[in-house]
């Protein structure tokens, strides 16, 4: 590897803003105590706890009583999950969709093993959630749906206010992964009819370990990790304090660069994604470009594979994902787009490509450089597509 | 990531012998992109002496998938045809120092690149025919698995899928895989299945009954988000209920059949299973 690393993987975990690990590294040496504690050493950092849980909830207007502090993104979706079904033990059947991220997806297959009833809802071939099937997988039965603010893979929205109108009517509990979205685009819970959202520290320029569940006053709610009377007794477990605090800063952050991330983050995207498609032979965007999140793109590229590209863009410092089976670890490729209909041509050579408020005019200039020869190399290499 | 040797990211970003030979005497095509890598290869054959003089390859995949079809290509180059059969996808496995298990597929892929080549130059047909097909997903044939596994000395279907695919898409052809493997190694001493003992007391019977539904048969109808449970044995009666995605698929009777032949195979022959 030559050079310095260009990161284009935010989706994936982000960098830790200086400000944020500045912020952290206190509670890390000097300050090690409780929080529970009574002595003044531990219990004065109830305050920091206290401050952190109002910069989240200040980033989607929420209360800071509606904030639950977890360990990541997976715990709080498989939280907000368990607890609906806990809150509403005769209902057996759970709504979501295909393209979920695991921490939904697998959640809902191994409570289908449990003997619920599970609905996983289809996209068209844009990624755009099948409205029709949502409204007839409705029934008496139903103890929550999760559906996702935004896709990881594709960025594309789905229309959460919407779809939590409709859940409203019916009194049916709506759970949101925002996991992608906040810190991205404005969410605000004042707005959105919701009862839980899931939040994730390390996609917002916080360290990895901390996340938030964030369940709106007036919702039933059940533990999902049972031990003290931490978070008001809906979370056990000593709080991750440093990473809380950190998380909090992040928040903070998020909110000022809001503007930032839709604007000059999009712009950034919209000029790489552009001119990959018009120099990449057979390259093709994937998913519904009219909605989606700002610093997102997902490329298709036709007769190559994807890890091979990623091992080239490597070479070059440049970090990017795939959906490709090869990259998965399992032999099937992503199935997000097997959900849309991607053709295969396309989707074992589709690559994702995710930005941050760090990345720079310079780093896609060098990325927009190298790209197209990476492709034509690939091609020239593969029987087909010639 | 995968934990790729030098040797495999050297010919992967360099590689050897890439593209076609001109007017080739052998052609092998295998793979296809709905499979997620291919490989083509070209060869140029003395016909008097019937040494590989040039051999090339097109590949559409993974890192390793690139580098194992260069890999072949250098081993084969100035062999016969008759010593290039003898290679094995050990051989353009070690070649390469070595690749991660999960991409051993990748050497398998090349090895039977050359035979289809060295058959289209022989004027043979296809080594093997398309119609004993096991794993439809990858398109994996019977007598591949049978051999890979042979060579390779493959017990379990974790290593099956690795070395061919085989399993590794929507996972019904798992059961036949296993099937494959218990024939394969039935005078070996891997033992893949529990013994059927010869007389069984009731308890004994139910005890076993209850053993073989836990750890054969609720796993895999679980892997397609089923389930099962026993209700009652009364004689040769076993009464079960069909649960999860189980209880409302319209192959509920198969299922049941499926259940009724692995406990006659594993408890006794006697068994009726029935659906509460």
């Amino acid at each position: 590897m030559t050079g310095k690393t260009i990161y284009l993987d935010n989706n994936a975990t982000t960098a830790v803003a200086p400000e944020v690990l500045e912020e952290m590294l206190p509670y890390l040496k000097d300050a090690y105590g409780n929080p529970s504690s009574m002595h003044t050493f531990g219990g004065r950092l109830h305050k920091k706890l206290d401050e952190a849980r109002e910069r989240v909830a200040a980033l989607i207007h929420a209360e800071p009583e509606e904030i639950v502090f977890t360990s990541c993104g997976t715990e709080s979706d498989n939280t907000a999950i368990m607890s609906a079904l806990e809150s509403w033990p005769t209902r057996r059947h759970v709504v979501t969709t295909r393209v979920e991220h695991p921490a939904v997806l697998n959640f809902g297959k191994h409570l289908a093993r449990k003997g619920y009833r599970v609905t996983f809802l289809p996209v068209d071939s844009l990624g755009r959630l099948d409205l029709d099937a949502f409204h007839a997988a409705l029934d008496e039965d139903v103890a929550v749906v999760s559906i996702m603010y935004a896709n990881n893979e594709t960025g594309v929205f789905f229309p959460v206010e919407l779809l939590g109108q409709t859940l409203r009517t019916r009194d049916i509990v709506f759970h949101t992964d925002t996991v992608q979205a906040v810190g991205k685009i404005p969410i605000d819970v004042r707005r959105l009819p919701v009862d839980m959202v899931s939040i994730s520290g390390h996609k917002l320029h916080a360290p990895k370990g901390v996340g938030a569940l964030y369940v709106r006053k007036g919702t039933r709610f059940s533990p999902y990790i049972i031990g003290g009377h931490q978070e008001h007794s809906r979370r056990g477990g000593t709080e991750n304090l440093a990473s809380i605090i950190g998380f909090g800063k992040a928040c903070e952050l998020a909110g000022h660069h809001l503007h930032q991330e839709q604007t000059e983050v999009a712009a950034l995207r919209d000029r790489l994604e552009s001119e990959l498609v018009r120099d990449c032979p057979g390259a093709a965007v994937i998913g519904d470009t009219s909605r989606r999140l700002p610093n997102t793109s997902n490329i298709g590229f036709e007769f190559v594979e994807g890890e091979a590209i990623l091992l080239r863009l490597d070479e070059y410092g440049i970090c990017a994902s795939s959906g490709s089976a090869c990259t998965s670890g399992s032999l099937e490729p992503s199935h997000v787009l097997r959900a849309m209909g991607v053709p295969f041509t396309r989707m074992h050579g589709s690559v994702r490509l995710s930005l941050s408020r760090y990345t720079t005019e310079a780093e896609i200039d060098q990325v927009i450089g190298v790209f197209p020869g990476i492709i034509r190399e690939l091609r020239a290499l593969s029987p087909y597509g010639r | 990531m995968w934990d790729y040797t030098e040797r495999v990211k050297e010919l992967f970003l360099h590689p050897k012998n890439a593209g076609e030979v001109e007017n080739p005497d052998g052609t092998g095509e295998v793979g296809s992109i709905a499979c997620g890598d291919a490989l083509k290869l070209t060869l140029k054959v003395d016909r008097t002496t019937n040494r590989i003089l040039d051999a090339r390859f097109q590949t559409f995949g993974c890192a390793s998938a690139i580098a194992s079809s260069s890999a072949l290509t250098e081993i084969i180059k100035g062999k016969t045809v008759d010593e290039a059969l003898q290679i094995t996808n050990q051989d353009i496995a070690e070649y390469l120092g070595g690749l991660p298990k999960e991409k051993m597929h990748c050497s398998v892929m090349g090895r039977e690149a050359l035979e289809a080549a060295i058959a289209n130059y022989k004027g043979e047909p296809l080594p093997r025919e398309k119609q004993d097909i096991v794993c439809h997903c990858f398109e994996v044939t019977g007598e591949k698995i049978r051999q890979v596994a042979l060579e390779n000395r493959l017990t379990t279907v974790e290593e099956v899928t690795d070395f061919t695919k085989a399993g590794g898409g929507c996972g019904a052809c798992i059961p036949d895989i296993e099937k494959i493997l218990a024939t394969l190694w039935e005078t070996s001493p891997v033992q893949l299945e529990p013994q059927k003992p010869k007389r069984l007391t009731n308890l004994q019977k139910i005890a076993l009954i209850q053993d073989v539904i836990e750890k054969e048969i609720r796993p895999r109808l679980q892997a397609d988000g089923g389930d099962l449970e026993l209700v009652d044995v009364d004689g040769p009666r076993v009464v079960v209920a069909l649960r999860a995605m189980c209880a409302s698929c319209h192959m509920a009777d198969v299922t049941v059949a499926g259940i009724q032949e692995k406990l006659r195979e594993l408890v006794s022959e006697d068994l009726v299973v029935e659906s509460a």
